[in-house]
């Protein structure tokens, strides 16, 4: 028995060692970051355009095209990913149809990534020859926020109470008229929190974009036109990386790394940490919440 | 709910789009099936091209990869994706799976409290982010501590496995978490210790959950792109160690994709091995689907 005893301490110790260095991980990697790159995000490195041999170039249509590839993403995958986490949540019976929905939604969200960038790729710059555009870039980004969407509709859904649609009901609203009115307000909320996830996670997306929206940027600064190349903040700390032509690339592969990340966080704390969400994501399966 | 009986003009035209709105759901969702259908399809058609110009053993098993010499031998790739994650999941599946335990049966609240907001953090930092402090901070100490370039699998395995923790760790300890509490009780009861228990009732009993965390890791780790492509290193060949440069899959579609022109059999053999990729990711889909379902129908 005293063995035992003795195994049980020091596993003990061994279980909350797993625990601290995760949390020793997390922090090192965060400080690691800010600390190499905040120095360098200064005002005019957000505001300038990049150069393309020469150092202190910046980041402004990078950092604009993220965003607004970002909407545009959100335009299309929205509505089909909460109109679809409304069927399933509110209308789907166990069937065929609904099996199949499900296992569709699973495996896009497992598709890889580049995968999804090559789809993007022959459907926008080689079936449709557009080139690589802002366009592609946003609708194959929208794959990869679809399932997602659907997900975190899904949960927000269900946890609104079941009292509140017999009420409606009962009171004699139709099914849509109770989705509409009562649903979906009371789900609001989880519904934001959920899109703002969805947001962190397409900002900081690479390899959906690198074959669709392009490695390089519109000689305009602002330029809205959704046939443009649009090069995104990920984009370029990957390409400056990997093709080092400026000589200043390390300080701005560091500063771009600093502010995905001040965005990451800003997506994670200042709106609130909807952890569950974000952990089905990775289950790939649709459990039910269990807390 | 019939449509007998109402008369007022309002009411209609709610029983109307009461009916009509339904199928504006049923098609987003059916959009879903729709998206992963043409996946399979756009992706197959241009890999399925290669093998009309390159065997297909030549492709899975060979490592020569020369598209200059038509040479389209993807053993390399194949090799570098599978020993990836087979060293991510070294690194991170004990790992995770203790602080996954941590979590369930061990931190108090507190810890708890800190420790699920820091495991979403981990999904939420960019990929490319990771593959960043891949290459500044592992691929230079490595070089200095280990020795080789410091490019290869090691490094990149390192970074994968930090990457798949928080799969590892949230799915292994929702399975931990919704064991029947008689399970545990039982045990102490009988006299065993908490590690006793652990290890003897509780992660046996958890087990079908743990092998899915360790399955949709391994989806995670096989698919990841970025992180690996900046610190493997680059190179179509057999590693010769741990620390020598190599590729994976994806690595070698991002280098090459932009060079390859579409249509020719470079380019085919690339969308070959996305290809491969794609499959890989749903055939381990279906197992954990398969896995749900044995546990439902044993529960």
């Amino acid at each position: 028995m005293r063995r035992a005893q003795v195994a049980d301490r020091l596993a003990t110790v061994f279980f909350w060692l797993a625990g601290l260095t995760i949390l020793a991980i997390l922090a090192w990697f965060l400080f690691y970051v800010l600390a190499r790159g905040l120095p360098h995000l200064t005002w005019k490195f957000l505001t300038s355009p990049p150069k393309s041999v020469e150092a202190g170039g910046g980041i402004a249509p990078q950092l604009f095209n993220s965003f607004y590839i970002l909407l545009l993403s959100l335009i299309f995958s929205v509505p089909v990913g909460v109109g679809a986490g409304i069927y399933l949540s509110e209308y789907a019976r166990p069937s065929r149809l609904t099996h199949l929905i499900r296992l569709s939604a699973e495996s896009l969200a497992s598709v890889p990534s580049i995968v999804l960038g090559l789809f993007g790729m022959v459907i926008f710059v080689n079936i449709l020859g557009l080139g690589f555009t802002i366009i592609g870039g946003a609708l194959t980004l929208a794959l990869l926020n679809l399932p997602l969407l659907v997900r975190v509709t899904e949960e927000a859904l269900r946890a609104v109470p079941q009292s509140y649609r017999e009420a409606s009901l009962a009171l004699g609203a139709t099914k849509w008229q109770t989705i509409r009115k009562v649903v979906l307000p009371a789900a609001l909320p989880g519904l934001l929190t959920g899109v703002t996830l969805t947001s962190g996670r397409a900002l900081g997306e690479t390899a959906v974009l690198i074959f669709t929206a392009g490695t390089s940027t519109s000689r305009y600064l602002f330029d809205f036109n959704p046939l443009a190349a649009g090069e995104t903040l990920a984009v370029h700390l990957w390409y400056v990386k990997s093709n080092p032509i400026v000589p200043d690339a390390d300080t701005i592969a560091a500063a771009s790394a600093a502010l995905l990340v001040l965005v990451v966080l800003v997506c994670n704390f200042l709106i609130g940490i909807p952890g569950r969400v974000l952990h089905q994501r990775n289950t790939g399966n649709a459990r039910k919440n269990k807390r | 709910m019939t449509e007998k009986g109402t008369s007022s003009p309002g009411m209609s035209r709610a029983l109307f789009y009461d009916r009509y709105v339904r199928y504006i759901f049923i098609a987003s969702a059916f959009l879903l099936s729709i998206t992963i259908l043409f996946i399979v399809l756009f992706i197959s058609r241009d890999g399925l091209k290669t093998f009309t110009q390159v065997k297909l053993t030549e492709f899975f098993f060979s490592t020569e990869w020369d598209p200059a010499n038509n040479k389209f031998g993807a053993g390399v790739f194949i090799f570098g994706s599978f020993a990836v994650t087979l060293i991510a999941l070294l690194v991170g599946g004990p790992l995770g799976l203790a602080a996954a335990v941590f979590m369930a049966k061990i931190a108090p609240s507190w810890m708890r409290a800190i420790l699920r907001p820091a495991t979403d953090l981990f999904v939420a930092i960019p990929s490319v982010v990771y593959g960043w402090i891949g290459l500044s901070v592992f691929v230079p100490f490595i070089r200095d501590k280990v020795g080789g370039s410091g490019y290869g699998l090691l490094a990149a395995g390192i970074i994968l496995g930090i990457m798949i923790l928080p799969t590892v760790i949230t799915i292994s300890e929702d399975s931990l978490r919704s064991l029947p509490k008689t399970l545990e009780e039982a045990s102490l009861a009988l006299g065993a210790t908490r590690w006793q228990t652990i290890r003897r009732v509780l992660i046996p009993a958890a087990g079908p959950g743990i092998l899915t965390a360790f399955i949709l890791a391994m989806a995670r780790a096989i698919g990841e792109t970025m992180a690996v492509q900046m610190v493997i290193g680059n190179l179509p060949r057999l590693p010769a160690s741990l620390v020598s440069p190599t590729a994976t899959l994806t690595s070698n579609i991002v280098l090459e994709m932009g060079n390859a022109p579409y249509g020719s059999v470079w380019s085919n053999a690339l969308f070959a091995m996305a290809l491969v990729l794609l499959l890989l990711s749903l055939i381990l889909i279906l197992l954990v689907r398969r896995i749900a379902r044995r546990e439902e129908e044993v529960r």
